[in-house]
């Protein structure tokens, strides 16, 4: 479903803070499989999604999304085939404009916008139904503006904007970061739930190790731009955080990160 | 007075058109576009080049939105395709349409007088000039009053909406964000010269210097129609925008009348812009020291 191949990205090159964010990352999706991701600070994971969704151009390299090349496809055009939640509660929704008003940009996402009305009375039922699932008391809540929502009622309103079209790809960038311990669960057992209602394709970053391990059918770990560690099937369900960061230090040949991962 | 404040509202009428039209740059799309100030006299100069000519004047004033339409695109490539800064894009645009005004002029300043305009219809049935302008600039309000209501709830202007919101969200969504911005910009910079055209015909000239200092009093009636008429949902800013842009030039009608230099008029307008924006900020640090204050009365 997602193939990257040989992805590198330099930012500010020929300069002194010419960084080499991802170096030469070869990725390959199948179709529902669902990766966590870690890594250190500025190991490379947003960038690897923010590549991904066109936010940036990789320097070299290729990106495949469900067979077609959209290495090159700007941002807005890619947006069809993607569904993002971003670490700040913040960027995934626009504040200013109501609920319904929200999901019905995100209902439209992949589809040509002319003239009609931007939402009608089926969809708002159906948004209604939707947020009803999500158990959060949204569902009378449609003409509210986003932005008197809680960080995790926004996070979770971002997640079912993220998946009202079943995206090819969800990409989840440290989503739950921003929340307290017990919203944070919330929105993460709602994320799996979907994903597995949906067999969506998913990267979905986290610092967290133990929720790495928990969630997901395969955990890739980023260390300077590259994949240090990728485990899947039994070796991933079989992972412990001593055995992860065992992994780590004999990939990276270090163990200076292994404080600042286990959490 | 009754006159004057007749034609406070009259000119309050026509000026909500370029009220509308800043708000589409500087509420919807967050940004300060300056090139409402090159707009509304390029509207002022087609319409008034367009009458003389012999185009008929309502006519005149679909060529005078179609130029500030124009005039709108070009900040919004300059902005987008080329990446120039919003605010620097508009300024350019701003200078340059100096001196295309001029060129549609063919000097500094066309006169209107004895020529035909858009209230002719109503002055035949004598009408005072001040109600005339009134009912003529009432029915443009409310039509541009319709459009907007209509567009910015279509699926492309939930699109600027967003985009204006949060550019981010917005390509996530698969908005073509600069192509929204691009048409925010012409739409918004249409209203300014179609408010242009009908105060040069109301007025009965065009002035190469008459949009110098607009976009303030364009502010000037946004907020003071926000801070005065709420601003809670769509149509109720709309009606805001007029209601405040009429009660700017009743305040202006009224200073003037109790003595003011009508030199030092933009100077208040710009100190009462300050003021408004100011606002948030004073009020923020006054409750911060209010609650620290608290604090420690409660400790
Ligand atoms: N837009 C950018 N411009 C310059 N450098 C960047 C940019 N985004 C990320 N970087 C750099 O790339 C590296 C990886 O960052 P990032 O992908 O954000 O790491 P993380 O794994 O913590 O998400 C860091 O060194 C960061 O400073
Ligand atoms: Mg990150």
């Amino acid at each position: 479903m997602l193939k990257v191949e040989n992805a590198r990205i330099v930012f500010h090159p020929g300069t002194v803070n010419e960084t080499e964010a991802l170096r030469g990352i070869s990725l390959h999706l199948a179709p529902g499989e669902f990766v966590t991701v870690i890594g250190g600070n500025g190991a490379g994971k947003s960038t690897l999604l923010n590549c991904v969704s066109g936010a940036y151009f990789l320097t070299s390299g290729k990106i495949l999304i469900d067979g077609q090349d959209v290495t090159n496809v700007p941002e807005f055009k890619r947006a069809k085939y993607l569904g993002r939640v971003f670490q700040d509660p913040m960027m995934g929704t626009a504040g200013n404009m109501w609920i319904e008003e929200n999901l019905a940009l995100a209902f439209r996402r992949g589809q040509k916008r002319g003239l009609k009305w931007g939402i009608t009375n089926e969809e708002r039922e159906m948004f209604r139904e939707q947020l009803a699932q999500f158990d959060l008391g949204l569902e009378g809540r449609l003409s509210t503006k986003v932005k008197l929502l809680s960080g995790g009622q926004r996070q979770a309103l971002t997640l079912l904007m993220a998946t009202l079209v079943k995206p090819k790809l969800l990409l989840l960038d440290e989503h739950t970061a921003a929340l307290d311990p017990k919203t944070a669960k919330k929105v993460l057992e709602l994320s799996e739930q979907i994903i597995e209602r949906d067999h969506l394709t998913t990267l979905m970053v986290t610092h967290n190790m133990r929720d790495a391990i928990k969630y997901g059918n395969r955990l890739i770990m980023l260390h300077n731009g590259e994949i240090a560690v990728d485990v899947s099937g039994e070796e991933k369900k079989n992972l412990t955080v001593e055995s992860l960061i065992e992994k780590f230090s004999e990939a990276s040949g270090s163990d200076e990160v292994s404080d600042k991962l286990a959490l | 007075m009754l006159n004057e404040i007749l034609g406070a509202v009259a000119l309050g009428l026509m000026w909500t058109l370029m009220t509308y039209g800043v708000y589409i740059s500087y509420r919807v799309l967050d940004v300060a576009d300056l090139t409402v100030e090159g707009s509304i006299t390029m509207g002022a100069a087609i319409s008034a080049a367009g009458i003389v000519a012999g185009i008929p004047p309502l006519v005149t004033l679909l060529f005078s939105v179609l130029g500030g339409m124009t005039a709108g695109m070009v900040t919004g490539i300059l902005h987008t395709t080329l990446k120039i800064p919003a605010l620097l894009s508009s300024i350019l645009t701003m200078i340059a349409l100096w001196s295309v005004n001029l060129h549609i002029m063919g000097k500094a300043n066309v006169s209107l007088l004895k020529q035909p305009t858009v209230f002719d219809a109503l002055l035949k049935l004598h009408l005072p000039k001040n109600l005339a302008v009134i009912c003529i600039a009432l029915l443009f309000v409310a039509g541009a009053f319709l459009i907007l209501y209509w567009f910015f709830g279509t699926e492309i202007g939930c699109a600027i909406r967003a985009t204006g919101n949060n550019e981010r969200m917005a390509r996530a969504q698969g908005i073509n964000t600069d192509r929204m911005k691009i048409l925010g910009l012409v739409i918004g910079n249409g209203f300014v010269a179609l408010a242009g055209g009908l105060i040069a015909q109301s007025q009965s000239f065009a002035d190469i210097q008459m949009g110098t200092g607009s976009i303030v009093i364009g502010l000037a009636s946004l907020i003071i129609g926000e801070v005065l008429f709420g601003k809670k949902t769509f149509f109720n800013s709309l009606i805001s925008l007029c209601l405040g842009s009429i009660t700017y030039r009743v305040i202006i009608m009224l200073v003037l009348k109790l003595g003011m230099p009508a030199n030092d008029l933009k100077l208040f307008t710009a100190i009462t812009v300050a003021l408004a924006l100011a606002l948030p900020t004073i009020k923020a640090k006054v409750n911060a020291k209010k609650t620290a204050k608290g604090g420690v009365t409660n400790a």
